[in-house]
């Protein structure tokens, strides 16, 4: 007993050289690594920063012609051709329409599918369930542009309604509202299931059935929630461009008629930037003005919803 | 049946170990009863019922009476099924995954298990006070409303919650904010609004597991009292680690260990003649 501990206590001296120098190297390893991710980090939030630089900087030169006044006011959307105009009203009207309709279908859909899935399903399905709403989420958006394009507009809205042009709001808010469904559903289930159980049984308790409890126990208790996760996805679809190019045209139009062609914030950018306006005009500078538009609107979206969902989490600790 | 056997025999050593029941039974407001119950035939029974989470067997063999208009009290130490017990008899074990059970329970002599009866109806009848006070966040108001509103109660709901809120001895510190957050409330006074809560519902039982465990003494005191009022009209299953709150309150306590039934008789004898040796051991200190 004793001499054996003696005889590893005096190999460890023996290796004391090696031994420190192989902690020293772990030491800088350690180090490089965190020096590595801080990095990374970094790396991100300046190209974040960057981009609002850019933004705000190629913005100028774009409000200093035209007043942020009449960008805002203007009902008229022709910065390409004459006689031009750049009220951005059309635009964000067509962001509202698509966005607006994109929720009217995924609201109830992504509700009722995270309270199904929290409430109603059984522990597999559970499981099972959300990993794939979120394979939904990965699809390309173009694939939904062209699905739109290709399915929803000839046979479902121009069976309905034949005067359904080829490009229209509707089949943009129908897709956009699929995509968004699993952000909805995924964060609703969260908020669901943050609601604690002591709350359902005490509905249940008193004779409530799954559907009261649910409807009127959990569904109201992560109402906070709910409005996070709702907010969160129309900011996406406020965002969402290659879908709403496919489906929903590129003609600015002040319109509530989801049958006609429109054009959104982000359609509009995507149209100059593939198209060969040169840099450095006015037209140019029109999408760091429609650009910066969209980001301060997605923005606010976002900052509000983020006070939401703290709100939401303070309550239930 | 249990008084008889309880004659042959031969009462353990009295307790020694300081603590005393004696004192608990005498400030009981009525004597036990044991015949009235006899007669009419208990309100909730278990037999031979067992109640499996997954593979773990949490209850084993349970045969329990809960006679009428008495409380019925269910001790042991903590994770020995009396919650497990308690709620299968309002089937609030259906929403937990992978619980099984098996053996019968009756209601008023109906099946209740592996039969035509309706659990959202047995929940009508069959009230509960859970451990930790869980208001709705809701109003107060609402809390009481709630359960009524939902099975389409016809009378006067506002009527019908304040007696209910006058039942749980709560009506006169909320009658000015009954539009107010539940969540207001004291722990004490949750606790109350839960049990004018299921009050409302006008059950035939009330289910309470350790209803007083979250709150401080004269919260406690206060809640001992109306369950000691609540008995005259309900039939109360009362799971409490609290001896003497057992004592004080019940008018049969039954006592678990390690998910049977070790033994169940009238309160009186129970704590101060019991017949098996772990019951002794347990009231009187010795483990738990
Ligand atoms: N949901 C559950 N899943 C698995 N085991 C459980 C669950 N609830 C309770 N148990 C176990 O069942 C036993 C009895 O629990 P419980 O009825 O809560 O005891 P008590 O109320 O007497 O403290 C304990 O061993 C506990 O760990
Ligand atoms: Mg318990």
């Amino acid at each position: 007993m004793n001499s054996t501990a003696s005889a590893t206590s005096s190999l460890r001296v023996a290796a004391g050289g090696t031994a420190n120098l192989a902690r020293a190297l772990r030491r800088t390893r350690e180090a490089l690594i965190h020096v590595f991710l801080l990095a990374c980090a970094l790396v991100s939030i300046a190209t974040t920063l960057a981009i609002v630089f850019v933004l705000i900087d190629q913005s100028i030169p774009f409000f200093r012609e035209i007043s942020p006044w009449a960008f805002l006011t203007g009902t008229r959307w022709t910065p390409l051709l004459e006689p031009r105009s750049y009220g951005v009203l059309p635009l964000l009207a067509g962001t509202v329409l698509v966005a607006g309709g994109a929720l009217l279908v995924a609201v109830p859909i992504g509700v009722s599918t995270a309270l199904y899935l929290s409430e109603y399903a059984p522990g597999w399905l559970r499981q099972i369930g959300k990993p794939f709403l979120e394979i939904l989420a990965g699809v390309p958006t173009v694939v939904y542009g062209y699905f739109a394009l290709s399915f929803i507009t000839p046979e479902i809205l121009r069976r309905c309604w034949p005067q359904t042009e080829v490009f229209n709001g509707a089949s943009a808010a129908i897709v956009v509202g699929i995509m968004i469904v699993p952000t909805i559903s995924s964060l609703c289930d969260d908020a669901f299931r943050a609601v604690p159980r002591s709350l359902r049984e005490a509905g249940y308790a008193v004779s409530g059935t799954k559907l009261e409890v649910s409807t009127r126990i959990v569904l109201p208790g992560a109402m906070s929630g709910v409005m996070a996760a709702v907010l969160l996805a129309l900011a996406r679809a406020i965002g969402e461009t290659m879908a709403v190019v496919l489906a929903a045209g590129m003609t600015p139009k002040l319109t509530l008629n989801p049958l006609e062609s429109i054009q959104t914030l982000t359609a509009y950018i995507v149209q100059v930037s593939l198209g060969d306006t040169p840099a450095d005009t006015i037209e140019y500078h029109t999408i760091f003005g429609v650009g910066l538009t969209l980001f301060a609107i997605t923005l606010a979206v976002n900052l509000v919803a983020q006070r939401v969902l703290k709100r939401f989490h303070e309550v239930y600790e | 049946m249990a008084t008889e056997a309880q004659d042959l025999v031969a009462p353990l050593p009295p307790n020694t170990r300081g603590l005393d029941f004696t004192q608990a039974l005498q400030t009981r407001s009525v004597a036990p009863a044991t015949a009235s119950a006899a007669t009419s035939g208990p309100v909730v029974r278990t037999e031979r019922l067992s109640i499996y989470y997954g593979n773990f067997c949490a209850v084993r063999e349970v045969t329990l009476d809960v006679p009428l208009c008495q409380v019925t009290a269910i001790i042991g130490p903590s994770g020995c099924g009396k919650s497990t017990l308690l709620r299968a008899m309002n089937r609030m074990n259906d929403f937990i995954d992978g619980v099984r059970v098996s053996g019968r329970l009756l209601f008023n002599g109906q099946e209740v298990y592996g039969s035509v009866f309706d659990p959202v109806e047995l929940r009508r009848r069959v009230g509960m006070v859970f451990q930790k006070p869980n208001p709705f966040p809701k109003s107060i108001f609402k809390n009481v409303a709630w359960g009524p509103a939902v099975n389409g109660y016809r009378g006067n709901l506002a009527e019908l919650v304040e007696e209910s809120l006058r039942k749980a001895a709560l009506w006169e510190e909320v009658k000015d904010k009954l539009n107010k957050s539940a969540l207001a409330l004291s722990g004490g006074q949750q606790q109350r609004l839960c049990i004018a809560r299921a009050i409302a519902m006008q059950p035939e039982v009330l289910l309470m597991d350790e209803p007083c465990s979250a709150l401080d003494p004269i919260a406690t005191a206060r809640i001992e009292d109306l369950i000691d009022r609540l008995k005259t009209q309900y039939t109360v299953a009362l799971v409490t680690h609290n001896m003497q709150q057992a004592a004080r309150l019940s008018d049969r306590t039954a006592f678990m260990l390690m998910g049977e039934l070790v033994e169940v008789d009238a309160t009186s004898h129970l704590f101060t003649t019991p017949r098996d040796q772990r019951t002794q051991d347990y009231i009187t200190g010795r483990f738990g």
